[in-house]
């Protein structure tokens, strides 16, 4: 039940990106193509879940013990950036279409601070190992649906033929802020 | 391990080298089991272009084009800043006759700098000629010509474009034909021309000759002489301009005497020209 509140709670009540704003720029960057939204939710999906486990690993084995925590962001970066490599790896393989779509945002998930905030929380908030992977699992399902949900407005939006002075992230910003608003209508419905 | 806990900084290089190692092994091992072919020529082309990634050719970067070259069996002579040299590179290496197209260079039609035109008010906005568009333009009187904010100085990739006393100068020897410049004059002054056209007509503005004349000592009046000399061919009258038609090629100097306000200048393309 613990770990359901807290999926529950990283995926709508504090959704990182429509509530905390982290990870805004492939929020605007990939979401003009449901597929490539999909690719890039999965892909982010799989780099948070294996970064917490790994990143959680890090701190408490070996960072800590040897009183070298303050190497924390480096480290964490550098976990993070095998992962998204290894992701790009797959997907050149498996997918190049998808590879082709996700473009420069491929190798950006590196910089994605979700990623990172992700990592921090975990040890800021003192979780132990398997909800550690949970809450990154729910953080990251939270911004793949952000994005699917995003997208599928934008791509609307985008046949609806908006004023000239809104089209393109004009009028992409003012719908994230509407959808921010709307998830906002969450907050209180878990109390953690 | 006394000598690593006693001495914090090796231990800190230890521990961030030991998992940058680590990770470096595990994606070492992936690159080998999900390497994806990629035809060896498409490296090969990419050398041979200049890697200016200017874009004149359509494609986002040098590498991009080579792709395509290959992959799409597009034209090799798509790419300017390369020239003739790099087009007849490319089409040994891909065993294909290549259609050579002229040089083009970018002329900018106006000629009026600050000693020769008019100011009536002191611009001090941005220094962007988009931005001192917007407001009606920078205080030159005459609203045809450059502004000389230098927007199209900036955005040459290779720094073709010099400021001489307020007013945009192209280098000819140096510009590599991407025509980036040309989307960025609001006035749009900017012309890509062939290099073998030797004679310019400096001016834009389509006010009357007598209003030119109240404001700019080089701007053209309309008094037709140069495409008399010429009998309308290469040069048309047009909105009280005299308008060059760059795919007529225009030699006779003649025009360039017979100017009255020396609005029309003689600048080669090629590297012994100046401007």
């Amino acid at each position: 039940m613990e770990y359901i509140l807290l999926i529950i709670s990283a995926v709508l009540v504090n959704n990182f990106v429509l509530t905390q704003f982290l990870g805004i720029c492939p929020f605007l960057g990939v979401s003009k193509d449901l597929h490539t939204a999909a690719g890039m939710g999965a892909a982010v999906i799989f780099v948070i879940t294996c970064a917490s486990a790994v990143t959680w690993a890090l701190q408490h084995l070996i960072l800590v013990p040897l009183h070298a925590d303050f190497l924390q962001t480096i480290a964490f970066i550098l976990v993070i950036a095998t992962f998204v490599q290894f992701v790009e790896l797959v997907l050149k393989k498996t997918s190049p279409a998808l590879h082709k779509g996700l473009g420069i945002f491929l190798p950006l998930i590196t910089t994605n601070c979700a990623v990172l905030g992700v990592a921090v929380l975990n040890i800021k908030k003192d979780y132990p190992f398997l909800k550690s992977v949970a809450f990154g699992f729910g953080a990251a399902v939270g911004f793949a649906l952000a994005l699917i949900i995003f997208t599928g407005l934008r791509e609307k939006i985008a046949r609806s033929n908006p004023p000239k002075c809104f089209q393109g992230t004009a009028i992409a910003l003012v719908t994230a802020g509407l959808l921010s608003l709307a998830f906002m209508g969450f907050s209180g419905l878990v109390k953690m | 391990m006394d000598l690593l806990t006693g001495n914090p900084i090796l231990l800190q290089t230890v521990i961030i080298g030991g998992t940058g190692l680590i990770c470096a092994a595990i994606l070492a091992i992936a690159a080998r089991f999900l390497h994806v072919h990629e035809d060896p020529r498409i490296e090969a082309v990419t050398a041979l272009l200049p890697g200016v990634n200017c874009g004149a050719c359509g494609y986002a970067g040098c590498s991009d084009y080579a792709k395509h070259i290959i992959l799409d069996a597009l034209p090799v002579n798509l790419c300017s800043p390369g020239g003739e040299a790099t087009v007849r590179k490319i089409a040994a290496f891909m065993g294909v006759t290549a259609t050579l197209t002229e040089r083009q260079v970018a002329v900018i039609l106006c000629k009026g700098d600050d000693a020769l035109a008019t100011r009536t008010t002191l611009y001090n906005g941005i220094a962007d000629c988009g931005a001192a568009q917007q407001i009606g333009g920078n205080g030159k009187a005459c609203r045809y010509g450059c502004m000389g904010l230098g927007s199209c100085a900036r955005i040459c990739p290779v720094g073709a474009i010099e400021l001489v006393n307020g007013l945009a100068v192209v280098h000819p020897d140096l510009c590599i034909s991407c025509g980036r410049c040309v989307g960025t004059c609001p006035r749009r002054l900017i012309k890509m021309v062939p290099e073998s056209r030797f004679i310019h007509i400096l001016c834009s503005s389509q006010d009357a000759g007598p209003d030119v004349r109240k404001i700019c000592k080089v701007g053209c009046i309309a008094c037709t002489l140069c495409a008399k000399v010429v009998n309308g061919v290469g040069i048309t009258m047009r909105n009280n301009l005299a308008v060059m038609d760059y795919s007529v090629p225009v030699t006779n100097e003649e025009t360039i005497t017979k100017c009255p306000q020396l609005t029309i200048v003689k600048r080669s393309g090629t590297k012994e020209g100046a401007a």
